[in-house]
């Protein structure tokens, strides 16, 4: 863990929910049932980051569902690119990448960043595709 | 008389994927087209607003379609396949819900409101639909025999499925052109897989390790390269793939084409358009190994 993301992880752990507030954010902003998922993993099967991520999608999920705000430090809420590959193929038809949005948007909406910006190298900032920049600054910069 | 036909470049397009560009005019002019810059454009925004209440980040996207109205088209031709999915996504969400519209519209009091009669094509898209494939694979002068080429579609050409241009699960629009420009097809279960976005930016090894997987399937599946269509793609695949070679031992990327550029190799059009030297891994070698690349122009 880099220094960068210890701090935001301290600052994270500030923010407060009162008992069922979380999953009524995550509903709201994501406009998607969480209660609907039966837990059946088709999201975690087929996520191509899923080797990289400390809590799976459908843990996510349920983590959410039943209250553990923990789930804001998790590192798989960054992970998520936004592939739609999980909400395409999930059965019950929830979309799992509006409610990844909507985690990082509760963290983000209080001033909390994930990227520092300052941080990436000028050589990369001249070599690498400018979409790429914007992308990230609207994922992990509120 | 050439047919007009409205386009919007996004950044990237002027920037590392100037061959993408430059190819898809030099393809639209073979054809009788004539691609024109639509003028007053701004950034997209890349990736589409997903919460329900950011309206926000609709503005950006929206504005784009109220200027392809001003300019008194209701057709507009996309290139780049994240530009494409967010003024596509944008243009949905503005047609579904007639109130987020009108707010928008208030909020752009010095824009002219948005009529919503504005499609979005893909270039794909468009080659398929409005001109055919079947009239490319007349022009063909230079068949791209013998070259065994895997498709990639990554995601925002498939997903998500309101706003796809084909099957997302299994795609064939690539796999139909490069069918038609005479090469042989290697299907590939990673060819709708994500290479790893914008995370080539802080994850480099990660998305290093995405391109080895996609890529080292398709080579042991015999492919001697990788056809896709989004700038973004062809970046993680094309410089981090190169990087995957240190990380993993006899590993060896090979050439990333944009679909555009293997049309205009087989429909012969000028070599200066090519734009391959702004490639990681050399693409020439192998289209010389193939006997497909000229140096001059084919008189039509």
């Amino acid at each position: 863990m880099t220094k960068n993301q210890a701090l935001n992880t301290r600052e994270i752990s500030k923010i407060v929910f009162k008992k069922g507030e979380l999953v009524k954010e995550v509903e709201e902003l994501s406009g998607e049932n969480l209660f609907g998922c039966y837990q059946c993993g088709t999201c975690s099967a087929g996520c191509p980051f899923v080797e990289d991520m400390d809590l799976l999608p459908d843990e996510v999920i349920r983590y959410v569902v039943l209250d553990r705000r923990e789930v804001l430090n998790s590192k798989t809420i960054w992970l998520c690119a936004s592939c739609y590959t999980c909400a395409e193929r999930c059965p019950r038809d929830i979309n799992i990448t509006k409610i990844m949005e909507a985690l990082r948007q509760i963290i983000l909406r209080r001033k909390i960043d994930y990227t520092d910006v300052l941080k990436i190298p000028k050589k990369e900032r001249e070599t690498i595709p400018q979409l790429a920049f914007v992308s990230l600054f609207r994922k992990n910069i509120g | 008389m050439q047919k007009r036909i409205l386009y919007y470049p996004g950044c990237t397009l002027k920037t590392t994927a100037k061959n993408l560009e430059k190819t898809a005019y030099a393809i639209m002019q073979a054809l009788g087209y004539e691609l024109v810059e639509m003028h007053d454009w701004n950034c997209c925004g890349v990736v589409a607003s997903l919460t329900t209440d950011d309206l926000m980040h609709h503005l950006a996207p929206l504005r784009n379609l109220i200027h392809v109205e001003d300019q008194g088209e209701d057709k507009v031709v996309v290139l780049c396949d994240m530009c494409c999915n967010t003024l596509k996504q944008t243009n949905l969400r503005v047609k579904e819900n007639p109130d987020d519209l009108k707010t928008l519209n208030a909020f752009m009091d010095r824009e002219n409101d948005y009529k919503g009669t504005v499609k979005v094509y893909h270039f794909l898209e468009f080659l398929r639909d409005e001109i055919g494939f079947d009239v490319i694979k007349k022009m063909v002068k230079k068949p791209l025999h013998d070259m065994r080429i895997m498709p990639y579609y990554g995601c925002m050409l498939l997903r998500p499925r309101e706003v796809a241009i084909d099957d997302a699960e299994d795609p064939q629009i690539l796999s139909d052109l490069l069918t038609i420009l005479g090469a042989e097809v290697i299907d590939n279960p990673f060819k709708i897989e994500c290479c790893g976005s914008y995370h080539t930016i802080e994850e480099k090894q990660l998305v290093s390790r995405r391109a080895y997987r996609i890529t080292s399937y398709a080579v042991e599946r015999g492919a001697d390269a990788i056809m896709l269509s989004c700038p973004l793609c062809h970046f993680n695949l094309d410089v981090r793939g190169k990087e995957a070679e240190k990380l993993f031992k006899g590993y060896k990327q090979i050439p990333i084409y944009y679909y555009t550029q293997l049309i205009s190799v087989a429909l012969g059009l000028d070599p200066s358009v090519y734009g391959f030297d702004q490639h990681m891994v050399d693409p020439t070698l192998l289209l010389k190994k193939k006997g497909v690349l000229h140096t001059r122009k084919i008189e039509i």
